[in-house]
């Protein structure tokens, strides 16, 4: 387990510039979160991290290993695991079968492995499916198990999405506001499965949430973005007293 | 009642062919929502393949045909990897002006070779008295032609369903974003898409050749033909390929076979596979397996 660490993140789209000079560390086994108004760069900043978009200056390292210009399959494969804000699932397929995709990709193979090889694929197959089945349990999905993704509830959709970044076994967790558009019951059923991700798998969680209520509870540090730069940094305690932080929420007096 | 059989025999081997020309196209678009305009010459080039390979080299045709699957299957994979590789992410329409200026690079190289202006056919390895029963009769090449394409069909479709390589591809046709997020690199699998189809465009080049004999104005115009039968099919399905395949063989046998001579029509087996395609794309737009995008407001 090692630090995730942004140093100097820089990131422009012609003229805008979507991030700029940002650092952050996400400390391994805590729960990060950043927040900031729509626009702030929250999700560009995900996307950096997990190779959707490459900055133009400044540097990702997880560990010794730098992501800065990693594709997103690289990233996925050292371990960092992403659920995204408009769900991205393989709605024609059964929740089982996107939850055994995510371990299938796990795999090393080759061409001609996986074309000609049965007999390992057959023995990683039973690992597989034992993997997946103890995620099933641990996001309460047993009774939607053989159903097809894109016909159950909104909700269910994201417990489906966060559960196949899990099967993957990831050390770092990105969440793209994993309770967006929930109701109080599901947005609690969430909480709870976070809280139950850092405690029992032991991953780093990287937290990107509007509701503030939530981010404040269960977070250990919060970055505060505003216009891609960093406007504050600490425990929520010490954000929530920030008055920048305070300025950007509410207006200035 | 025995004209009635024989038609449908000689409907399942031209369908079953079309079937397996529209395959290699079917997978393409699947994977990378490309329509590849040259897929005719890829059919083209892997019949002059195996020609080469078993009469200029004298190559026994079995290994021949192995082979020319081969080649052909890494030579689509260089052709995806220097034109289209840089044009991921790039508008589609451009990518099909890609694959039409690679359709006119390919014509040309064919015209230089001999296979460009004269005729071959393929030396008879196989028997050439008809299988007859009970008045129908199929030739031995139909015959293996289409044990050969059943063979490939199902290979296709159990790597579809059960190994690694082939649910990727799944994934990746059905949401490019959360196949990268699982750690499956689109790129390697839009390479493996095109090397796929460039496998079966050889095949089916192979035995169009074996039976129509080898004219390279046939064997691109199979890059046409497909068309009807994969929007009828429905562009992003390899099951409704198959179907469709066989639905326009019958079509045109029974129309060529009943239709023509009648009241003074002729050439109905040109026209009517594409009124009835007209006329299913009425009630299901999507064809008859394609993907119904619903969107959700």
């Amino acid at each position: 387990m090692h630090p995730l660490i942004i140093s100097d993140v820089t990131l422009t789209f012609g003229g805008l510039k979507a991030l700029s000079g940002v650092a952050m560390r996400f400390e391994p086994g805590t729960i990060t979160s950043i927040i900031g108004p729509n626009g702030a760069g929250k999700t560009s900043l995900l996307n950096c991290i997990s190779g959707f978009y490459h900055p133009d200056q400044g540097d990702i390292h997880y560990g010794d290993q730098r992501l800065t210009d990693a594709a997103p399959h690289q990233v996925a494969k050292m371990g960092i695991a992403r659920a995204f804000q408009n769900l991205e699932l393989f709605r024609g397929m059964t929740v089982l079968d996107n939850l055994l995709l995510a371990r299938h990709s796990k795999l090393k193979y080759n061409l001609l492995q996986a074309v000609v090889f049965i007999g390992k694929a057959a023995r990683v197959e039973a690992e597989n499916r034992r993997t997946v089945e103890e995620v099933i349990d641990f996001m309460e999905l047993e009774p939607y198990r053989k159903n097809t993704v894109g016909t159950l509830s909104y909700g269910i959709q994201k417990r489906v999405e966060v559960a196949r970044a899990l099967t993957m076994e990831p050390q770092v967790l990105l969440l793209d506001e994993p309770m967006a558009g929930m109701n109080i019951e599901e947005k609690e059923d969430m909480v709870r499965f976070v809280m139950d991700i850092q405690k029992e798998r032991n991953a780093t969680i990287i937290l990107v949430e509007h509701d503030l209520g939530v981010v404040m509870d269960i977070s250990d540090r919060i970055h505060v973005l505003d216009f891609g730069e960093m406007i504050g940094s600490g425990t929520p305690a010490e954000v929530a007293r920030n008055p920048k932080v305070i300025e950007a929420y509410i207006g200035k007096e | 009642m025995s004209y009635f059989f024989q038609l449908v025999i000689s409907g399942i081997v031209v369908g079953s062919i079309y079937a397996l020309s529209a395959l290699g196209f079917v997978l393409i678009y699947k994977s990378s929502r490309v329509l590849n305009i040259a897929h005719g010459q890829l059919i083209a080039i892997g019949a002059f393949m195996v020609y080469a390979l078993t009469v200029w080299l004298k190559v026994p045709i079995l290994i021949a045909f192995l082979a020319s699957m081969v080649l052909t299957f890494f030579m689509a994979m260089s052709v995806e990897r220097v034109f289209l590789r840089r044009l991921i992410g790039e508008p589609i329409i451009s990518v099909i002006m890609v694959t039409i200026g690679l359709m006119s690079i390919l014509d040309g190289i064919i015209y230089l070779t001999p296979f460009g202006s004269v005729n071959y056919s393929f030396p008879a390895v196989l028997p050439v008295t008809p299988i007859s029963f009970g008045g129908v009769s199929i030739s031995w090449t139909q015959l293996v032609g289409v044990i050969i394409t059943v063979i490939l069909i199902g290979g296709f479709s159990w790597f579809f369903k059960r190994s690694t390589l082939g649910i990727s591809m799944r994934a990746v046709s059905d949401d490019q974003l959360a196949a990268m997020s699982i750690g499956i690199s689109v790129p390697r699998v839009f390479g493996l898409a095109w090397a796929m189809a460039g496998l079966s465009a050889a095949a089916a080049g192979a035995i169009i050749g074996n039976i129509t004999g080898l004219n390279f104005d046939t064997l691109r115009a199979f890059g046409i033909l497909v068309f009807p039968v994969v929007i009828l099919g429905g562009l992003d399905s390899v099951f409704g390929a198959v179907v469709a395949g066989i639905i326009m063989g019958l079509i045109q046998q029974f129309a060529g076979g009943y239709l023509d001579g009648q009241w003074g029509l002729s050439g109905t087996a040109n026209v009517l596979p594409y009124i009835i395609l007209l006329i299913i794309l009425l009630f299901k737009p999507h064809g008859l397996f394609g993907t119904h995008e619903i969107e959700r407001v």
